[in-house]
């Protein structure tokens, strides 16, 4: 772990102390914002965690917790809205058992997520399951790429 | 084998990839060298990758040229190249049955291509194939034969405004820059994208990179900036990897770095992948994500060109605006004013999507009418629905009725129906669509996104959300209306920045040219278009029933009753008006109401 925050440390040095550098290296090397990293990183730089943690909750791309081993990320994009994204995602949070708040399957094995628009309004309504973009889904081709990942767990 | 000339291009943009354009390629590649045909960039045969051509919903769309002749495929699987190849490449005729067809033609041919002239022609991988299409020409002539002012008269006279949606005119922004005395300038490129449902500037990003770049070091040049930054969405994964890919090629071939074409001026471009917030669009809170912090934006005592990143003059252009530019460089000024209206030059690249037969990314000029583009181009609305209203400039946009239609596309005409041109987004909507739960969703966005430094926006969009929440659940009370249009106008009159200021656009809008649909909401409880769950019943119909089960399959809250070949009844306790039965039942059965 030493050796990862080093190599952090290192770039954020080179990028003119860009305190978002840093957190964008955390969320890759560990999948989310781990408190642990935060504050070692936070002691070492002499930097209070609360400017960290202040910009993490700001964007989408940071994660405060632990994230699934699959990722569905369901277009809320205005296309996929009308062409019925409200209803596969609906129908996601029953299948997997996960509230609005709390996004990530117990067993750890998915994680259900929302995204504003992946850009690919022309094949709506877009899923995108672990950063594959799925054009033209419905109910049944979810259930279909759900019960395929089960498997191959 | 055969000595033609032949090209494949395979279209490889994000919408393409999903429907396998990959594995097309792929086939075009493995039978070609088992034909013995080699390939590549250099030799006269070759299959690409090319960028999104713009009509999604017939990926994947492979051109076939065979001694300058090219016949247009659509709808292509990898199971169908091998056919193609035998056919059309070896024996020469052209499999009649997949090439597209008329609609492929009537979504071209009512469109002008600027700045999308090489997406989908090039790939956008290879930096030769770019500079064989005159790439990187414009900018040589910048940095060698024209002065800063020559550069920036010249963007001035083409009349070119900005594409993020403000409109401000590019060629005064760069004089403002210009003319500011520093030790350091910054020039930016805003591929953030934010508005859900626009994807232009994704497909240049994807399908055209060099004209970014090409656009950056103009701008450099004109302004006397030797830094520069590519702020992409870092959800556009394609796009962030084929930018890094052409700037790295950049830096091979001494593109960019230090002594640009032996001028003396050093270009410094970074890829700035954003860590995704819909407020980042904006350029003062943009800034701030380069420089580290939270994205909030400041009021604007100063132009950015003037004072922005690290309080030094910035440019802050779109991704559209600045692939213009090499265009207007190289086939002058005119040209290109002379494509728009009086007020605004040029094109406009629009992503038409929603429920019109043809979906994809249009560009036209400037002016002409949204009859045109939805009717014509988009081929009306699919499943012969009829048309019921279109939302221009993404959530904080407007929407606009069947009276509008034959409204000319400009800055000005927009405005005054009462919406905005936004980064291109035009999402039409048919009958099945209920205005009031439409914009509940947009609030529902942008109360989310609303970054929380000012009162009104934080507050007041809140507020207007869950009075609109109320209404689709049939709590709506008699002076709802009214309030929504008051706090509307407040916040917008008194918000900080340009996403307060239009955050009430869509419900605005729509209370004009709707007042009808929020009224029934409210006072009869219904829902017209059968949207708002909450307002609607669900039963079956018993003489349609057959009995066979298929919904009480299907329904996830097990709230249909009923013994096989005998009607089923649906438990409006247990009812969730998921709509899963509907979906399901072959008889129309079930009824809503």
């Amino acid at each position: 772990m030493n050796e990862c925050l080093d190599k952090i440390i290192d770039n954020y040095l080179e990028n003119e102390g860009n305190v978002l550098t840093i957190l964008q290296d955390i969320e890759k090397y560990y999948g989310y914002i781990s408190e642990d990293a935060v504050c070692r990183i936070a002691r070492e730089l002499d930097i209070h965690p609360s400017r960290f943690f202040g910009i993490a909750s700001f964007y989408s791309q940071f994660h405060l917790k632990p994230r699934g081993k699959n990722i569905i990320t369901i277009c809320r994009g205005t296309p996929c809205h009308i062409k019925g994204s409200e209803k596969i995602l609906g129908r996601m949070r029953m299948e997997l058992d996960v509230s609005r708040d709390e996004e990530t399957t117990e067993d750890q094995l998915f994680t259900l997520e929302e995204v504003n628009c992946v850009g690919a309004c022309g094949i709506s309504p877009v899923v995108a399951i672990n950063g594959q973009v799925h054009g033209e889904m419905d109910i049944n081709k979810m259930m279909r790429e759900i019960s395929k990942l089960r498997a191959d767990n | 084998m055969r000595d033609k000339e032949l090209i494949v291009k395979v279209c490889s943009g994000t919408g393409s990839v999903s429907a396998g354009g990959a594995e097309v390629l792929q086939a075009f590649e493995n039978l070609g060298s088992s034909y013995g045909i080699e390939t590549g960039f250099k030799n006269g045969c070759r299959t690409q990758k090319v960028g999104c051509r713009g009509f999604c919903s017939r990926d994947v769309l492979v051109d076939v040229i065979l001694d300058g002749e090219k016949i247009t495929y659509e709808g292509i699987k990898p199971d169908m190249v091998p056919r193609i190849f035998e056919e059309h490449i070896i024996q020469g005729r052209p499999v009649l049955e997949w090439v597209a067809g008329d609609e492929h033609k009537k979504f071209h041919s009512g469109q002008t291509k600027v700045v999308l002239s090489l997406c989908g022609e090039i790939d956008p991988e290879e930096l030769d194939a770019y500079v064989a299409a005159g790439g990187y020409e414009t900018s040589l002539k910048a940095y060698t034969q024209l002065s800063p002012e020559e550069i920036i008269e010249g963007i001035k006279r083409s009349n070119l405004r900005g594409r993020g949606g403000a409109g401000f005119p590019a060629g005064h922004k760069w004089e403002f820059a210009r003319k500011t005395r520093s030790d350091k300038k910054y020039v930016i490129c805003n591929g953030n994208e934010s508005d859900p449902g626009a994807f232009a500037d994704r497909c240049i990003m994807e399908g055209d990179p060099h004209s970014i770049i090409e656009g950056m070091m103009i701008c450099a040049r004109a302004i006397g900036a030797d830094k520069g930054y590519i702020y992409v969405r870092d959800s556009y994964a394609l796009a962030v990897k084929r930018l890094r890919r052409a700037l790295e090629q950049c830096y091979e071939q001494g593109l960019l770095g230090k002594n640009l074409f032996d001028s003396g001026l050093d270009l410094d471009i970074r890829l700035y992948p954003a860590p995704g917030a819909f407020i980042c669009g904006e350029a003062t809170a943009l800034l701030k994500v380069i420089e580290g912090k939270r994205a909030m934006p400041v009021p604007r005592m100063h132009r950015t060109a003037e004072k922005g990143l690290w309080e030094r003059p910035t440019i802050v252009n779109n991704a559209e605006t600045l692939a213009n530019v090499p265009r207007i460089m190289s086939r002058g000024a005119e040209w290109f004013a002379g494509l728009g209206t009086e007020t605004s030059g040029g094109t406009k690249v629009f992503s038409l999507t929603g429920k019109v037969k043809n979906t994809g990314l249009v560009e036209i000029p400037l002016g002409m009418t949204l009859r045109e583009i939805i009717h014509d181009i988009g081929g009306g609305i699919s499943n012969g629905k009829s048309f019921k209203a279109v939302q221009l400039g993404g959530p904080t946009g407007g929407c606009i009725p069947e009276s509008f239609l034959d409204h000319q596309v400009d800055y000005e005409s927009l405005a005054l129906a009462g919406t905005i041109m936004g980064s291109g987004g035009m999402v039409v909507f048919d009958q099945d669509t209920c205005m009031v739960d439409t914009s509940k969703f947009f609030l529902e966005i942008t109360q989310a996104e609303s970054c929380g430094k000012c009162t009104p926006c934080r507050i007041g969009i809140r507020r207007m959300y869950e009075i609109l929440d109320r209404i689709t659940k049939g709590k709506g009370r008699l002076w709802d209306i009214e309030l929504l249009e008051e706090l509307g106008t407040h916040i917008r009159t008194t918000s900080l920045c340009g996403f307060g200021m239009t955050a009430p656009n869509p419900v605005l809008s729509t209370i004009r040219h709707f007042r009808d649909e929020y009224a029934v909401h409210i006072k009869d409880k219904k829902c017209p278009a059968l949207v708002c769950k909450d307002l609607l019943s669900f039963s079956c119909i018993q003489e349609n029933c057959t009995g066979c089960g298929m919904c009480k399959k299907v329904c996830p809250a097990d709230a249909i009753r009923g013994i096989r070949k005998k009607p089923h009844k649906i438990d409006q306790q247990l009812c969730i008006k998921c709509g899963s039965c509907i979906d399901a039942c072959k008889f129309g059965a079930i009824h809503i109401e």
